[in-house]
């Protein structure tokens, strides 16, 4: 990709190290240094402030015989798979709608990408209302005659994680559908011709020389979804915040609760260590792929 | 058919905001009696002048209007500098490769999957130890950290898919590190700098947690106006002022979207395409 | 750390209040709904009115969303001049870390402990034999609210107790209503199973596994009884679903339930809306079986700053937070009970009435908030929260609840 150019800067680039000073403490200083001290403390009894009392893998071992943070993992799992797919592929679908060349484009990409300027907490109480089954969806159906439309995904632990879903979608597809669009706009006109030519069908085209060609905005999409997944907290603390019962917590909801609320820094911090340690092993292989395996070309 | 389909979809995406604006402009008594998706018999602005100027928060009833200047005053200097910082950072990354930037990059990019308030504490250490604890800076300081993974992922493919003829050239002529970035590499990079700017905007802006710890009272963003108004827990819950009030916060994110939606596109085109 | 932990606490010794120069004091508090911010203001005008200033610094969602806050500011060194927090072993270690300001001197000076009653609140201040909180308000979640306009409809009288309430569920159920309105939330399950707690297995059983931390009476028969009587009530709130507790008030107000095992703050929402003690709605401390309460409540700590205007100005809050003027003034907005027995509160409704005699004859416990560390607290509540919403059996419910009390610090 851009690899081409790495000899010519490799000697003599003290600006670019001066340049690079502040990204090296973040790096170092902020997420190296916060990780290894979150880490450390993981392995300490500390309460209401971090303490260096250490008490071994207590915490760990407490930590996996919690049915929450099992519940959480299991939600997390779930509403990740779903909300991976699902944004991939309404983000791609809506984005080769936008490129047929269809009139007023920018109003249907507004309407698709403003949620996004919305923060979680806006969010998640609009659909919370919407779901409502006394004033929202199912009520108006009900009233339109249907009586027994039952349609309570909030309030029913079963599917509780497919209502925050929806609400998720209805925020994070939009960038992703902007990304794949501007990914189609990058694909050369002759690589359409000559799929018309040959008679290939558009479907075809789009999975056999599209999709492929898209690699790289695949990727991008892909860090953006998979960070906010990991994160996701806001949305359910508006819209469910966890309920009903424990049915939709989800991971960073219980380091955060943890820490905060029942003042058991410890075992906040080894949730979230197992967080961290989740999001590197799937990573880090990724990630020296995509940007340190590329010297050989 | 394609317009059918598009046609269905948006009503998804625009339901709420629909729900949001109607509710926003009706009483309480119509709200209770029932459907939220009907429209207001009688359209009254009572909602978003209480959300504006009359809400309570504490004991200040001076609405949201009290934390929309603090805002502003957080979110211009965080998004000039996380840009600033993210964009030589990116081209570093791009054009100046040295021994270790990447694996810094990679860390940065782990970076990007930490929920930041497992990060709080190491924050309030470091910043108290640097003596930017409740400062504006500290704030714009914290902004700028949690900003720059994503920000430098895109400067760093956007900066990669400048030609590498111009760098070349600019090299021979003897310019710099300095001189190529603000010489060519700037003119040459509005797109992504829109979307750098509507990412962070859009971030800051709706930012609660930061801005509520290292900031004061005084200098409260709106967010907290607006958690205080839709959250408090007792008493009956106004839903109209609740919707007014969190349409009035989302605003400006809003309008930079309808407003630069097309360079949106464009610059993302640039930056996150071209890996 | 160790640094400024050492300075702090050897300036945190009061400094007598020599300097009179005015301060602008901020004060974090978690009151933003109609009733507590009208309370609030009833202490910040007070305030105002001596030559300081207050800098409101409210923010909603409860505990939970202020107290990251709170701790992070007081943590990095910056912190506000005083904060709201429930009392209890909360501000243990933020005491031991030497960042809270000692107020044993203001107290003994004004008496705290010949006023303040019961006098297990200010022990909930005290650490060490130091005191470091002023305690402002009592409340006691022991409480079923009764709907008269759901018992008329269903052509029942209204139940004196929680047998007559379990006996007429039925003939409610019969007439669509929901017989117990239940909020999905932790917290109000837990008040519920804390309630039925002291109301079934009985205050001595309760001062074993709360106070002594007994796992074998939590796991014991009488425990059992509570179990199964939380699962009867389960049954009774099937059909409740709502979040908020206070829309689930709103449900007993609108006859759609029978009744609600909440705190009485939910008193405010009754009065909101209208309705009258005793002949819209009755309200039954301790269930109508155990009339004891607990007696939880808010407090303020003021952390250490370093300056002697502050310093005046904290003391002078912390005064004027237990004076006989602001605890009339700010109870009565509020809802709330007074933490001193010697106020004439005679303009309180029926309900707060009742609440007043039963803390004068001393029917009270501690809260959950001084027994128990946050921590065991969330994980009952984590308990509560699933026992309710499933088909979890009172076995192994109560299994579970013994284990958590055994491993309780």
């Amino acid at each position: 990709m851009e690899s081409a150019r790495k000899p010519l800067s490799v000697f003599k680039n003290l600006s670019a190290k001066i340049a690079s000073v502040p990204m090296i403490l973040t790096a170092l200083v902020v997420f190296v240094g916060g990780t290894a001290w979150t880490v450390l403390h993981s392995f300490t009894g500390s309460r209401l402030l971090p303490k260096l009392k250490f008490v071994g893998f207590d915490q760990y071992e407490r930590l996996w015989s919690t049915r929450r943070w099992l519940v959480s993992i299991e939600n997390l799992a779930i509403y990740g798979v779903c909300s991976l797919i699902l944004t991939l592929s309404i983000g791609f679908f809506l984005a080769a709608l936008l490129d047929r060349k269809i009139r007023g484009e920018a109003v249907f990409r507004t309407i698709f990408l403003y949620p996004f300027a919305l923060s979680f907490v806006v969010t998640g109480l609009a659909w919370q209302w919407i779901l409502n089954p006394d004033f929202g969806i199912q009520n108006t159906v009900r009233s339109l005659g249907w009586q027994s439309f039952t349609f309570d995904p909030l309030n029913n632990p079963d599917i509780v994680i497919f209502g925050i879903l929806i609400a998720g979608l209805w925020q994070g597809t939009g960038l992703i559908m902007v990304i794949m669009l501007a990914g189609l706009r990058g694909i050369d006109e002759d690589i359409w011709k000559a799929t018309r030519v040959d008679g290939i069908p558009t479907w075809k085209t789009y999975i056999r020389v599209i999709i492929p060609m898209m690699r790289p905005v695949f990727i991008t999409a892909l860090v953006l979804i998979a960070s906010g997944i990991i994160k996701l907290y806001d949305l359910v603390v508006a819209q469910t915040n966890g309920g009903p019962g424990i049915a939709s917590e989800v991971p960073a909801k219980y380091v955060i609760n943890y820490m905060f609320r029942a003042q058991n820094l410890g075992q906040g911090f080894a949730a979230s260590t197992m967080m961290l340690v989740s999001v590197i092993i799937i990573l880090v292989p990724w990630a020296y792929l995509e940007f340190g395996g590329k010297k050989r070309d | 058919m394609l317009y059918g389909t598009l046609l269905v979809v948006s009503l998804y995406y625009l339901l709420p905001l629909y729900v949001m604006v109607v509710t926003s402009l009706k009483g309480m008594p119509e709200i209770r009696l029932g459907n939220i998706f009907s429209p207001p018999v009688e359209v009254t602005l009572e909602p978003w002048v209480k959300a504006w100027a009359e809400a309570c928060t504490g004991i200040n009833c001076d609405g949201l209007s009290r934390g929309f200047w603090n805002s502003v005053q957080i979110l211009i200097p965080s998004v000039i500098l996380s840009i600033a910082v993210a964009s030589v950072n990116g081209y570093a990354l791009a054009n100046w490769k040295f021994r270790g930037s990447e694996l810094f990059f990679t860390i940065l990019i782990i970076g990007a999957f930490i929920p930041y308030q497992t990060m709080l504490y190491p924050l309030v250490i470091i910043l108290r130890e640097i003596g930017l604890m409740g400062k504006l800076g500290g704030l714009v300081l914290v902004h700028t950290v949690f900003g720059m993974p994503i920000l430098t992922l895109l400067f760093r493919n956007y900066f990669a898919a400048i030609p590498e003829e111009l760098f070349k050239a600019a090299r021979i002529d003897g310019a710099g590190f300095w001189g190529i970035y603000f010489r060519i590499m700037l003119p040459m990079s509005l797109p992504i700098f829109v979307v750098a700017i509507i990412l962070q905007v859009t971030g800051i802006w709706n930012d609660f947690l930061f801005g509520v710890i290292y900031t004061k009272p005084d200098t409260y963003p709106m967010t907290v106006q607006l958690n205080n108004i839709v959250n408090s827990v007792q008493g009956i819950k106004e839903y109209n002022v609740n919707m007014a009030a969190t349409l009035l916060t989302g605003l400006v994110p809003l309008i930079i979207y309808f407003v630069s939606g097309k360079l949106f596109v464009r610059g993302i085109a640039a930056g996150a395409v071209k890996g | 750390m160790k640094a400024i932990r050492k300075t702090l606490i050897a300036t945190s010794t009061l400094c007598a209040a020599t300097s009179v120069a005015a301060a602008d004091l901020e004060v974090t508090h978690w009151w933003t709904s109609g009733g507590e911010a009208a309370a609030v203001s009833e202490l910040a005008k007070a305030f105002d009115d001596t030559e300081h200033n207050w800098v409101d610094g409210a923010i909603a969602g409860s505990g939970g969303t202020a107290r990251p806050i709170i701790i992070s500011r007081i943590l990095g060194g910056d912190p506000m001049g005083a904060t709201q927090l429930n009392h209890g072993r909360q501000a243990e270690e933020l005491i031991e870390a030497g960042l809270l300001t000692d107020l044993t001197e203001l107290a003994e000076q004004e008496g705290w402990r010949d006023i303040v009653n019961p006098p297990s609140l200010l022990d909930a201040c005290t650490y060490e034999g130091r005191i470091y909180c002023a305690p402002v308000n009592i409340h006691s979640a022991q409480w079923l609210w009764l709907s008269h306009s759901a018992y008329e409809q269903a052509g029942l009288d209204v139940p004196a107790n929680w047998a007559e309430f379990v006996t007429a569920a039925p003939k409610l159920e019969e007439a669509g209503i929901v017989p117990l309105a239940m909020g999905q939330q932790g917290w109000q399950q837990n008040l519920a199973f804390g309630t039925l707690q002291i109301a079934i297995a009985g205050v001595d059983a309760w001062r074993k596994v709360l106070v002594d931390k007994d796992a074998e009476v939590a796991a014991g028969p009488e425990y059992a009884k509570v179990f199964q009587a939380a699962a009867d009530a389960r049954e009774l709130a099937r059909s409740s679903n709502v979040q908020d507790w206070n829309l689930a008030t709103n449900m007993v107000i609108t006859g759609k339930a029978g009744g609600q095992i909440m705190g009485d703050w939910a008193q405010g929402e009754f009065q909101i809306a209208g309705q009258v003690a005793g002949t819209d709605y009755t309200c039954l401390p301790g269930l109508g079986v155990n009339e004891i309460l607990d007696t939880g409540g808010d407090a303020f700590y003021f952390p250490v700053i370093e300056d002697d205007d502050i310093k005046a100005a904290q003391l002078e809050l912390a005064s004027l937070i237990v004076s006989p003027k602001v605890q009339v003034a700010f109870n009565l907005k509020k809802g709330s009970l007074p933490v001193r027995g010697d106020i004439d509160l005679s303009t309180a409704n029926d309900c707060m009435q009742k609440g007043l005699q039963i803390l004068a004859k001393g029917n009270v416990l501690p809260s959950g908030d001084m027994n128990l560390s946050a921590d065991t607290q969330t994980q009952i509540e984590d308990l509560m929260a699933e026992f309710w919403t499933s088909d979890m059996s009172a076995a192994d419910a109560q299994e579970r609840y013994a284990s958590i009390v055994a491993s309780a610090d």
